[in-house]
């Protein structure tokens, strides 16, 4: 082995691990050195073998299973929470869910549908740089990759007699398969989220709800196969305004042929 | 009450290590929900400040280890079988195959140190904390691991395909 380089500094060398000037001693070295000089190569490819692989992890869309997960209270729900989902509960869901005779399904029904659209809005709507994957400059793309992956010819509504402009969207993966997450903002970088998802087969279809999640108003419904829920927090008559002008637009196109 | 820290932005690397670690997509995401649930349950133990990635790793390296220790007894790894001679060492043509099948065939507690050092980027000393162990022992399964990987890669069908484009 070397007498001069211990190992260590091989590998510190390949990690990024030693002082500017250790590192050209080590680079000396090496020069002299071709074995230990094919070693520290074979190690630096190593690394870079490993983020090749896996590195696309990175940018997958986050399963919301877990995204849900890090959303949860911690130690008590907020009794608000609780009383706020039963009451949802009993006012007709559960004979909805139970009626569907799939309880490996209930995620989808919609009490689900407005949380994890309020949670997915949580979560991308504050990000600055990354707001979305595909931006709106390339809007038609953005409709026919989601569509594709959700399922469905979506239609990104149109909210700029509101004052939104569509600033593009993303892909999520959920219990009833791929979501799709388009974002819209105003003037003021207000964002609100629009999330579509497969809803159960033989879901009944549902009239506007409204729910509100930790401060997000949510407006949802189901036409169709799909559930479909706007979030945002700029006040409920703004938000009801853009549900409206959503709701319009999407059951149009959805019953045109 | 304290300001919760947000566990969301973590998510991605957790991910990608434990499909790294795990070689699966379903068990790395239960494992990853697994580190979620005991971060959940023990948050009043981490210290504010302190880095909330190492704890996270630290979480999830001990319902890994127990993982393993469930699943079969102590494995006598074949610890010479593998080191073949070393030709050349090119690591260009490596496929994404190659890699999965060299890292699933390492010691876990090898894999484990090549991964949090050469994919996470964990210093040397971090690394030893994740894992619990000194720093010494870091370094050793660091050299072992990838002497080994140099072995299974550098004799492995990456030779073969290697394409000149």
């Amino acid at each position: 082995m070397t007498d001069d380089v211990h190992e260590h500094e091989l590998h510190a060398y390949v990690d990024g691990g030693l002082s500017e000037a250790r590192r050209l001693e080590v680079e000396a070295w090496l020069a002299a050195h071709p074995a230990d000089a094919a070693r520290a190569r074979a190690w630096a490819g190593q690394n870079q073998s490993l983020h090749a692989a896996f590195d696309a992890v990175l940018n997958e869309p986050l399963p919301l299973n877990l995204v849900r997960t890090t959303r949860r209270p911690v130690m008590s729900m907020p009794f608000k929470t609780v009383a706020a989902m039963l009451a949802m509960l009993v006012s007709g869901l559960v004979g909805y869910a139970i009626g569907l005779n799939h309880p490996g399904q209930a995620p989808a029904a919609p009490v689900y549908l407005a949380r994890d659209a309020a949670i997915a809005h949580a979560v991308f709507s504050p990000e600055a740089r990354h707001p979305v994957e595909v931006d709106a400059a390339h809007a038609d793309h953005l409709v026919a990759w989601l569509s594709k992956r959700v399922g469905t010819q979506l239609h990104a509504p149109d909210f700029s007699a509101q004052g939104f402009e569509l600033l593009g969207g993303r892909l999520l993966s959920g219990e009833t398969g791929p979501v799709a997450q388009f974002m819209y903002q105003d003037r003021v970088e207000r964002r609100v989220t629009l999330y579509v998802r497969r809803a159960v087969a033989g879901n009944p279809e549902t009239a506007f709800r409204h729910a509100t999640e930790n401060g997000v108003e949510v407006f949802y419904w189901i036409a169709g196969d799909f559930g479909y829920a706007l979030s945002g927090q700029i006040g409920r008559g703004a938000m009801q305004q853009l549900a409206d002008a959503a709701y319009q637009q999407l059951v149009t196109v959805t019953v045109k042929p | 009450m304290r300001t919760r820290p947000d566990l969301i932005e973590h998510l991605p690397r957790l991910r990608r290590y434990a499909r790294a670690l795990t070689g699966d997509v379903s068990r790395a995401d239960d494992l990853v929900q697994d580190t979620l649930e005991r971060a959940l349950a023990k948050l009043d133990l981490w210290q504010p400040g302190s880095d909330l990635r190492a704890w996270l790793f630290t979480l999830m390296h001990n319902l890994f280890v127990n993982q393993i220790r469930i699943r079969r007894p102590p494995e006598t790894v074949m610890e010479d079988a593998l080191d073949e001679p070393v030709s050349g060492g090119q690591m260009e043509a490596l496929t994404a195959r190659d890699i999965h099948d060299a890292l699933a065939r390492l010691p876990e507690e090898q894999r484990e140190v090549l991964l949090l050092v050469g994919l996470e980027q964990f210093g040397y000393a971090e690394a030893a904390q994740v894992l619990g162990v000194p720093t010494g022992t870091v370094m050793s399964r660091l050299s072992r691991a990838r002497e080994r990987m140099r072995a299974m890669l550098a004799g492995g069908p990456a030779i073969k395909l290697k394409v000149v484009k």
